[in-house]
């Protein structure tokens, strides 16, 4: 549950109430650098790799993976955001308002692109996120990287690379920050 | 439990300090705390009673948007002049929805503007003049508005020589209106349009947190009286802390200065000009008669015009700011036009990214919460 869900959640619908804490703050680190070896492992390298985080929630793990790349590949890859509210596909369902800036490091025709994203979920943030990218040039591949995969897809979306897969129920809801992984639920007041 | 100690909680759970990101401390009601607070306070006509589920929300002047209206406009037009400059500068957001420009007085900078930007949001744009139209043959503006509300438009953009004509609009149709210019009375996109650039030529950010142009002196100089642009920007630059010096010559003025959210009012350019961080300069109104207002044109533009001279004697910091269209020679000079910290075209820019802002704004809302199903856009 990124900022974006937390400020946007009525408050009529009720409150999160945290359940059990998934992950500490050192498994999720200890994930992040897993990831960040392996996309030196599968892009054979870091050339022409670009990190885009997710506005809000994917983008202190972009921050985190960018450092750690650095780290272990000695080169400092591009790391941009991207915020996908004018993409949405929910546009006039609720309030849809960007809540952080989009900046895009350069074009992006025949670069790798990392997306990535706290929470997949339905994958339509995703793919809102893909037609985004679309609009800065023509990426030679777009790979994606989140932290927990708790499932109920609503369209053909896939990560590459998982911190960890957390089966949930629909109505649970999932708060993932560097400081740590908590499931939770929303409880009517 | 209210929004305030829900934040709490989520402090106390991730300890990280989310607070700064609730739009206010008091956002207590369902209806402040559903993220487009600009849209609670562009004015809803049926707001009064009540829920405002579809009830149309319209942009009519500034006072209707009030402070935090225009915060929450400038604050999204940040992420639109963004998309301006993108290799692509154009987004998926109002794909499927029409905007109507309906335009009773000539126009090329508004109009070209506004569909500019309902163009960058992929909405599909219509335009009527009524120069060309069925106005010429008798059809009364509400007949009018009523038949281009049946062709299922989703807003309605309106500019009319006559004050008060896009709130009539508003009053007849379903659909958001947004006031393109009103005879003397508004023209709030500009006044917008115009924070938005001078915010960022003064490096101020648009966060809200404090009022944006605290501490800065404009000067607002020329044809007042007969200036809409003139309301609306005095009001939106004092809202946002500015003190507004008037300076006119007294033929120029409104009939009521001082009831305007002014700091002082000035028949000496000179003297107002002292201590300015900005002025603001408008063109004398020769289709509305104000060329009757002054003895000559070479008079006014001697005393009350930006000469050569005056903008050579000006701090190098001190910004100039023009709605344009400009007459050269007249209220400005070709020189002070020309020189880099005349923002007129940082304006126009800012023009697209607010009015792309404004029709978000109004678009975009839905109606709140209602269709929204927790938790399932992650």
């Amino acid at each position: 549950m990124a900022e974006r869900e937390r400020r946007l959640t009525p408050p009529g619908r009720g409150v999160f109430v945290p359940r059990a804490e998934v992950m500490s703050a050192e498994d999720v680190r200890r994930v992040l650098t897993r990831i960040a070896h392996e996309i030196v492992e599968r892009n054979h390298g870091l050339d022409n790799l670009v990190l885009v985080g997710l506005q809000t929630g994917g983008e202190p793990f972009a921050r985190h993976l960018c450092a750690l790349l650095e780290e272990i590949g000695g080169v400092a890859v591009p790391l941009g955001t991207l915020d996908v509210a004018f993409y949405r596909d929910d546009i006039g369902l609720r309030p849809v308002l960007p809540q952080a800036p989009t900046t895009i490091p350069g074009d992006l025709s025949g670069a790798v692109v990392i997306l990535v994203d706290d929470v997949l979920f339905t994958g339509r943030t995703i793919r809102a996120a893909l037609n985004a990218l679309a609009d800065f040039g023509r990426p030679r591949a777009v790979q994606l990287a989140v932290i927990v995969d708790r499932g109920h897809r609503e369209v053909p979306i896939r990560p590459d690379y998982v911190g960890k897969n957390l089966p949930t129920s629909r109505n649970e809801m999932v708060d993932a920050t560097v400081s740590g992984v908590v499931l939770g639920n929303m409880v009517a007041r | 439990m209210t929004a305030a100690s829900r934040q709490d909680a989520a402090v106390a759970r991730t300890g990280i300090a989310t607070s700064a990101l609730v739009p206010s401390a008091n956002a207590g009601s369902p209806e402040e705390t559903r993220g487009g607070s600009a849209v609670r306070g562009m004015s809803a006509p049926a707001a009064a009673n009540g829920p405002t589920r579809g009830a149309p929300r319209s942009l009519l002047d500034i006072e209707g948007l009030g402070r935090d209206g225009i915060v929450e406009v400038l604050r999204l037009a940040e992420s639109f002049a963004e998309v301006a400059r993108r290799p692509i500068p154009k987004v998926p957001a109002l794909r499927g929805r029409t905007v109507v420009s309906l335009f009773f007085e000539d126009s090329t900078r508004t109009r070209l503007s506004f569909e500019t930007a309902a163009k960058r949001l992929s909405a599909d744009v219509m335009s009527f003049q009524a120069s060309a139209s069925s106005i010429k043959k008798g059809e009364s503006l509400r007949d009018t508005a009523l038949t281009i509300q049946a062709m299922g438009v989703d807003a309605i953009v309106v500019r009319h020589p006559s004050a008060g004509a896009p709130a009539r609009v508003a009053s007849w149709v379903d659909v958001p209106v947004v006031n393109a210019g009103d005879g003397w009375h508004a023209h709030p996109t500009q006044a917008l349009a115009d924070c938005f650039a001078l915010c960022g030529a003064l490096g101020r950010p648009l966060d809200g947190g404090a009022e944006m142009l605290a501490g800065i002196k404009a000067v607002i100089v020329g044809d007042i009286r007969h200036s809409r642009v003139a309301r609306s920007v005095t009001q939106a630059f004092s809202l946002l802390g500015a003190a507004v010096t008037l300076a006119a010559p007294r033929s120029l003025l409104p009939p009521a200065p001082e009831t305007w959210p002014v700091a002082e009012v000035s028949h000496d350019l000179d003297d107002a000009l002292r201590g300015a961080d900005v002025v603001y300069v408008l063109r004398l109104q020769a289709e509305r008669g104000a060329g009757a207002y002054v003895p000559s044109l070479r008079e006014y533009s001697a005393r009350y015009g930006i000469t050569a001279a005056r903008a050579s004697s000006l701090a190098p910091e001190v910004r100039i700011m023009h709605p344009g269209p400009m007459v050269r020679g007249v209220e400005i000079s070709s020189e002070a036009a020309d020189l880099d910290r005349c923002l007129v075209d940082d304006q126009v820019r800012a023009g697209i990214a607010v009015r792309m802002a404004v029709l978000f704004l109004l678009l975009s809302s839905g109606d709140g919460a209602s269709g929204a199903e927790l938790g399932g856009h992650d």
